[in-house]
């Protein structure tokens, strides 16, 4: 017999199925802002510092950033959103829980279908990453997992949050966090554009290890210092999930 | 010890400092329709989520199936069917894939989903809704839904909370009707209602509750034979004045009876002899109706309280 | 015909922002202020060192106008979909209203109107933050303002009219994503429409949004062309106009049945 939260990701599939165009339109998102600011904007800029110090083109820096912001977009937007929506007005957990299902098999169900919609996506993206030439390295294809990872780790940290909330006004602080972080966790420039003692702060939030991680990853400079970018993702998605699970057993069976 | 499919001894569910269910004893046997009867807040959604293994037990023992909800959650519920008090239909999917859905969580196989998804549409009535989506049905659909959704799994005990609530008088007796199939078919069921009708329709055997306590159980007939008289007369007055004379004649009398808000209430074997006594010692009142005892009178009889407020 | 009573309307939703307006404030101000820091300041610090100039002028006066008027688009989508929704089907807000004496093109004039009072609010604030990082250049920028509540009109009234003919909220995704978003990447926000491959660069004309960032950018820098100004203003006033007339009659078939 399968693990039991697969059936929880069947039931995502199953409704998806109907919504497929709303699915194809999820792939347009980060290549419109790779056509726009990448390409766009990238005309005006030229070249900028990579991450082995060298000078690249503008474009080819941005792309691996969008694909870092597009895995963390993808994987919160399914577990807080529409995670919200499920557990609060749906009441399609209730449901689950009246099964064998468990609240941890519920955790782990829709994480993993949101890993699984965020890896599609990141994908296509990569994908076409590449047709552009945009990757330079082998090691580009390890940008993929790497996006799971990203994903894996904002699934569960908005998971746990969304735990916490009480209507879909609380929603605007969701809104609020993810838009600084896509703009400056150096996925549009570089963290030498900012003072000093800010790169430290940013050095320390999320996105910015899943860029630093694609970015790398997308130019071949491998470094150790990667592996904290790793664990870091990796710590931030086992806690979420984790209390995510506990939250939802409070939650749900009272 | 026994083979009783749910025991509860000294069952209990805290809230914090709020106690919904007080301490509980109580046995349902195989095979029988077993009923929590009582108003709204009595403790009975409580007990029935700790029998659906969805609620943590706070105190006392509890047993389903043979096992512990405590640590055998996952295992009793793949052999209970719940239908729970609010519908948690998928909204997003159509009839028949709630039913395929639902399947799937029990871990069973596609083709035995699909064939048994048939035969319980056709027999909630719903074949021919099967591709519509849940959000278009009716109230009573939704219900009827429910209940095929709960027996997916070929449960031998299942588990409604408030079967009924909300619906129409129509689709109630529908309900009832599929209900009663299930119990011929040697189904268990037990139910949580406030209606005294669904009681008397459904249940062998019930438990009358109150503030988080039993306060009687047995069959419906001896619950009413033991709680009430045969008959009760129910006695109604247009003016404040004429009631209040009325009632002051009666607490003479040693004739059990109850004072509601919109009518007052006589217990008797006889109901016809009594009003014709009430008129002879002067109560005229502007309507008397004289019918059987129910479990409505029972609850009245032992809580002075009406099971609908 | 919808009279002043849509004022009542107005009246209604300024009320239940005391509640909502975080999301507001987040789609007027707080997004373009963000987008201001990392792509006006953060990627126009690449441009040559952040001394390269982009139309004359440099990237952050460049990207100033295109950020103000495309959160005015972005602001009104926003509250032109969902919250029509919860007006006609979920909470059902326009049915109680219409119950009173105003009409469904009260309640349709009232909402777009108040989205303009948003829109005039978030911009001028938003002027303001622009200014003091030296992103406004000309004394017309005031001007600004008024072509930016133009551009939310512009968006409120068609979306607003086309949220009242849907039953669910399926389509609405669509729009922003294959609508709202590229229109805010490519109508001259972010870098100048002259970039574009030559047979795509007429299409601008199409983009509402277009006509609002060359009203926005010719009073912040100060390069208005007055006859180009013109035709804009007449575009987007045609746009609310026909708009206007369409959500007046959807709301009158949704909300009088």
């Amino acid at each position: 017999m399968t693990a039991l939260y697969f059936h929880v990701i069947e039931r995502n599939v199953l409704a998806y199925r109907r919504l497929w165009g709303i699915f194809l339109t999820g792939f347009a998102e980060p290549l419109l802002y790779l056509a726009s600011i990448g390409i766009g904007v990238g005309a005006l800029v030229g070249t900028v510092k990579g991450p082995g110090g060298q000078m690249v083109p503008y474009d080819q820096f941005v792309a691996p950033g969008l694909l870092a912001a597009a895995a963390m977009n993808g994987s919160v937007f399914d577990t807080t959103f529409n995670f919200f929506f499920k557990y609060k007005y749906a009441k399609t957990f209730d449901a689950m829980l009246a099964t064998p299902l468990g609240p941890v098999d519920v955790a782990r169900g829709e994480l993993g279908w949101a890993l699984m919609r965020g890896t599609i996506y990141a994908a296509a993206f990569l994908f076409f990453m590449a047709i552009l030439g945009l990757t330079s390295s082998w090691w580009a294809i390890l940008c993929l997992p790497a996006a799971m990872l990203i994903g894996f780790a904002f699934a569960g940290a908005g998971m746990a949050c969304t735990t916490f909330m009480r209507s879909f006004v609380d929603f605007d602080y969701v809104n609020m966090a993810l838009l600084p972080l896509f703009l400056f966790s150096a996925t549009f420039f570089p963290l030498s554009q900012y003072p000093a003692g800010v790169q430290w702060i940013i050095r320390c939030t999320p996105l910015y290890q899943g860029v630093a991680l694609e970015r790398a990853l997308a130019f071949g400079e491998l470094s150790w210092t990667l592996s904290i970018n790793v664990l870091y993702l990796a710590a931030m998605g086992l806690i979420g999930l984790h209390i995510a699970g506990r939250r939802l057993a409070l939650l749900l069976q009272p | 010890m026994s083979d009783a499919l749910i025991e509860g001894k000294k069952l209990t569910k805290r809230f914090e400092d709020f106690v919904a269910v007080d301490g509980i004893d109580f046995r349902v046997e195989p095979g029988e329709a077993f009923g929590f009867l009582g108003p709204n807040g009595a403790g009975k959604t409580s007990t029935m989520r700790m029998i659906s293994c969805v609620s943590p037990v706070t105190d006392g023992e509890l047993r389903v199936l043979g096992m512990n909800p405590a640590t055998q959650g996952s295992e009793i519920r793949a052999r209970l069917g719940a239908v729970p008090q609010e519908d948690t239909l998928d909204l997003e999917l159509t009839v028949r894939e709630n039913l395929l859905i639902y399947g799937r969580y029990f871990g069973l196989a596609r083709p035995v989903i699909r064939e048994r998804a048939d035969e319980l549409m056709s027999f909630v009535q719903l074949t021919d809704r099967s591709g519509d989506r849940v959000d278009e049905l009716s109230g009573g659909m939704k219900r009827r839904l429910t209940i095929a959704r709960a027996l997916i799994n070929r449960p031998e005990l299942v588990l409604l909370d408030e079967p009924t609530t909300g619906l129409d008088p129509q689709a109630r007796h529908l309900v009832w009707e599929r209900l009663y199939q299930l119990k011929r078919q040697g189904v268990t069921l037990v139910l949580t209602t406030h209606y005294m009708d669904e009681a008397e329709q459904l249940c062998d055997r019930l438990v009358i509750m109150d503030g988080g306590l039993i306060v009687a159980e047995g069959s419906p007939r001896q619950l009413i034979d033991q709680h009430s008289t045969r008959e009760v007369v129910e006695l109604r007055f247009d003016a404040d004045d004429d009631r209040a004379k009325a009632l002051a004649l009666i607490s003479r009398t040693d004739v059990p009876h109850e004072n509601l808000a919109d009518r007052i209430l006589i217990y008797t074997a006889d109901g016809e002899t009594e009003v014709e006594q009430l008129g002879r010692s002067g109560v005229h009142p502007e309507t008397v109706l004289v019918r059987r005892s129910s479990l409505e009178d029972v609850f009245l009889r032992l809580t002075g309280r009406t099971l609908e407020e | 015909m919808p009279t002043l009573l849509a004022t009542r309307v107005v009246e209604h939703q300024a009320h239940i922002f005391r509640k909502f307006w975080r999301g507001s404030a987040v789609a007027y101000l707080i997004n373009p202020i963000l987008f201001l820091g990392a792509i006006g300041l953060g990627v126009g610090g690449l441009v040559k060192g952040g001394k390269g100039t982009v139309d004359g002028v440099s990237y952050l006066a460049f990207v100033v106008p295109g950020l103000m008027a495309a959160s005015a688009m972005n602001g009104a989508a926003a509250e032109s979909l969902w919250p029509i929704m919860a007006g006609t089907k979920w909470i059902r807000t326009f049915h109680a209203m219409v119950a009173t004496p105003v009409g469904p093109g009260d309640v349709f004039l009232g909402v777009v109107a108040w989205t303009a009072v948003r829109a005039a609010i978030g911009g001028t604030l938003f002027l303001i933050v622009a200014a003091l990082f030296g992103g406004v250049l000309s004394w017309w920028a005031p001007l600004a303002i008024p072509a930016a509540v133009l551009t939310a009109l512009a968006f409120a009234a068609p979306l607003t009219a086309f949220a009242g003919t849907q039953d669910t909220d399926f389509r609405f995704p669509v729009i922003m994503r294959l609508g709202v978003v590229p229109l805010f990447l490519f109508s001259g926000t972010f870098f100048p429409v002259s970039q574009l491959p030559s047979w795509l660069q007429p299409l601008c004309w199409l983009s509402p949004l277009w006509h609002g960032v060359q009203l926005c950018r010719g009073a912040t820098t100060g390069s208005i062309d007055p006859p180009e100004a013109v035709a804009n203003v007449a575009i987007l006033m045609a746009i609310v106009v026909l708009g206007a007339r369409w959500g007046i009659r959807t709301f009158t078939k949704k909300l009088a049945t």
